[in-house]
């Protein structure tokens, strides 16, 4: 039991010394991760599958802040994605912005968006919610296709940076990417922590009794869906730059649904299992894609695939896997890999009793 | 003493329902003020006009001589107007307190930018949530919450609950509160002690109670003044003593006596 001496130790970063020094070790780890990969190939990871994770947990954070915390649902993440990944390449090809100032008005272009589509969710709920959302995922995908500015359908091809001269490969972006991750991910979470996290938490279990204490709804509601579709759009933009190239076609339905189940798998409403949803997901949409390669079970897989599958034969076989898992997590564990992570805790705190 | 809430002829119907018919009643500040009546006699669907929830079809309501009959609920909370509910609206998976900080927002001014960079000792973000802790720690004593401090709200006996519930709305520093129904669910000792905890708010904390409350004996023991509704319209005001003996409130109540031929 940690006794607390004053209020600042309630609600500081690193609420006890055990934590700090876990973080600064995390932090040190992360460092050194891109020469562990390189070298050891852990897991057939690369630095591009990690910078992608990477990219999907700012997502997931900023999705989780709006459906895990405000309560309110969003099927069109990927419209927000696709506008701060476009804005990002427009700003930086046709007026050379250079990356630092990009990626925030990238950020805010989308958050002014999600302002807007906040809009209609101060009248709709649960499943209208879902579908207003999706619309508006699916409608700004059509309009970038259909805009010359945005390339149109070819898409724009994201110009190549350099570094103190040197164009930037992916171990260089690891570190950029990984610097914003960690700062998002730590004003993410003081952010729940303070007026405005805890007026999001209010609405989402008691919108009533939240507005009677004095919250605004329409302002905080908007306000998630900003919050939400800036970090969207952060990670968008630099989605763009790991891509290389950007098309509309690939900012799609599936996509938006995806970001969903990272944080459903996640847990709702909880940072850290936003990473470890997004870790997951996005490393099993990779792996399972050469799901073939998994020792013994992989020929009998293709076996299967090639007796009763028709077209694309084994690429099935890897999404049914993929939905077996999610459907095996969401059932076993309804607050995700979060509440595993809870219940694990628990059980070493009180062991062997 | 100048009254600090009125209605004038407050009328709401819901469908061919007249929930509310002409109910005019005035408040004086510091005391504390009753509204009782058999189930669906409209008590809660006052509390609900008074915060801003319902929005009556005519009829004027006052605070301080302020007109807040059309304001949105989180305008009346800014005016000085908490309240409770009947059917506990809690913030369930928070923690007792963070629900009682939740009751500060209107104290605190930390927007997105402060409190997602707040880090360090000594910000602005920090001073201002460690005073409205100190604040809410107040609370907290003043209605013995302590053990239930830092578990969640979903965890807590009902009874305790309740107690929450009115730590939030104290939280808010109002100058009127709602109490609705706050001892439903309490057994005879929780009961004892809400009592004295709303004579406390009165005359400590200088707040005005309106009390919705089914236990007459509650009613009668600490209410300055008592208005009685049945079907929506006034059947009585006054005194508690005056209340009692009310033939329409026994009526009411109790039922028409049968004439016996």
């Amino acid at each position: 039991m940690d006794i607390k001496r004053n209020y600042y130790e309630d609600i500081e970063l690193f609420k006890s010394n055990t934590i700090l020094v876990w973080s600064i070790l995390f932090l040190i780890f992360l460092a050194f991760l891109p020469w562990l990969i390189t070298t050891y190939r852990p897991l057939g990871l690369s630095i591009y599958i990690v910078n992608l994770i990477t990219i999907h947990a700012i997502v997931a954070i900023g999705l989780n802040i709006l459906v895990g915390y405000t309560g309110q649902i969003s099927m069109g993440h990927a419209g927000f994605f696709a506008l701060g990944a476009f804005t990002a390449v427009i700003l930086i090809v046709r007026w050379s912005f250079p990356l630092w100032i990009a990626l925030p008005i990238a950020g805010f272009v989308s958050s002014a968006f999600g302002f807007i589509l906040g809009l209609p969710a101060l009248r709709l709920k649960g499943p209208y919610l879902a579908i207003a959302t999706l619309g508006f995922g699916m409608t700004i995908t059509t309009i970038i296709k259909h805009m010359e500015f945005f390339g149109g359908r070819m898409g724009l091809q994201a110009p190549k940076l350099y570094l103190f001269g040197t164009p930037m490969k992916d171990i260089h972006y690891y570190y950029v990417i990984m610097i914003i991750a960690v700062l998002m991910t730590i004003g993410a979470v003081k952010l729940i922590k303070t007026r405005v996290g805890r007026a999001f938490i209010a609405i989402r279990d008691s919108d009533i009794a939240a507005e009677a204490m004095g919250v605004n709804l329409t302002y905080y509601k908007t306000l998630a869906f900003a919050v939400s579709a800036f970090y969207t759009g952060v990670a968008g933009g630099l989605y763009a730059f790991i891509l290389g190239f950007i098309n509309p076609e690939s900012f799609h339905l599936i996509m938006s649904i995806t970001f969903l189940a990272m944080v459903v798998v996640g847990g709702l409403g909880s940072i850290m299992g936003s990473i470890a949803g997004a870790a997951l997901m996005t490393f099993l949409d990779i792996k399972l894609q050469a799901i073939q390669d998994i020792p013994a079970i992989g020929p009998a897989l293709v076996i299967f695939s090639e007796k009763y599958m028709s077209i694309a034969g084994i690429s099935n076989v890897a999404v049914i896997v993929y939905g077996l898992i999610m459907i095996l997590i969401v059932l076993f564990e309804p607050l995700g890999i979060f509440g595993f992570w809870i219940r694990n805790k628990r059980y070493w705190k009180t062991w062997p009793f | 003493m100048d009254s600090i809430l009125k209605t004038e002829n407050l009328t709401i119907s819901f469908g061919g329902i007249k929930a509310l018919n002409n109910v005019s009643f005035e408040v004086e500040k510091g005391a504390i003020y009753s509204i009782i009546g058999p189930n669906g006699a409209g008590k809660t669907t006052i509390f609900n006009c008074i915060s801003g929830i319902y929005q009556p079809n005519s009829g004027k309501l006052f605070f301080k001589g302020e007109d807040i009959t059309y304001l949105k609920p989180y305008q009346v909370a800014k005016k000085g107007i908490a309240r409770t509910f009947q059917n506990i609206e809690l913030f369930s998976h928070m923690s007792t307190m963070d629900n009682l900080m939740l009751g500060r927002h209107l104290h605190m001014k930390t927007g997105v930018w402060r409190g997602a960079t707040f880090l360090y000792k000594g910000s602005k973000a920090a001073n201002e949530e460690i005073l409205n802790r100190e604040k809410v720690e107040e609370v907290i004593d003043f209605l013995e919450l302590q053990a239930a401090r830092n578990q969640f709200v979903i965890n807590l006996p009902y009874g305790t609950r309740k107690l929450v519930e009115l730590g939030r709305a104290l939280a808010l520093e109002p100058e009127v509160i709602l109490l609705d129904e706050p001892s439903a669910g309490m057994n005879m000792e929780e009961k004892g002690d809400l009592m004295f905890s709303i004579q406390d708010i009165r005359d400590d904390l200088g707040i005005t109670v309106l009390l919705v409350e089914h236990d007459m004996n509650l009613i009668m023991d600490i209410s300055d003044r008592i208005l009685a509704l049945n079907f929506g319209e006034r059947i009585a005001e006054g005194l508690p003593e005056e209340i009692q003996k009310h033939p329409e409130v026994l009526k009411a109540y109790l039922g028409e006596e049968e004439k016996v031929a």
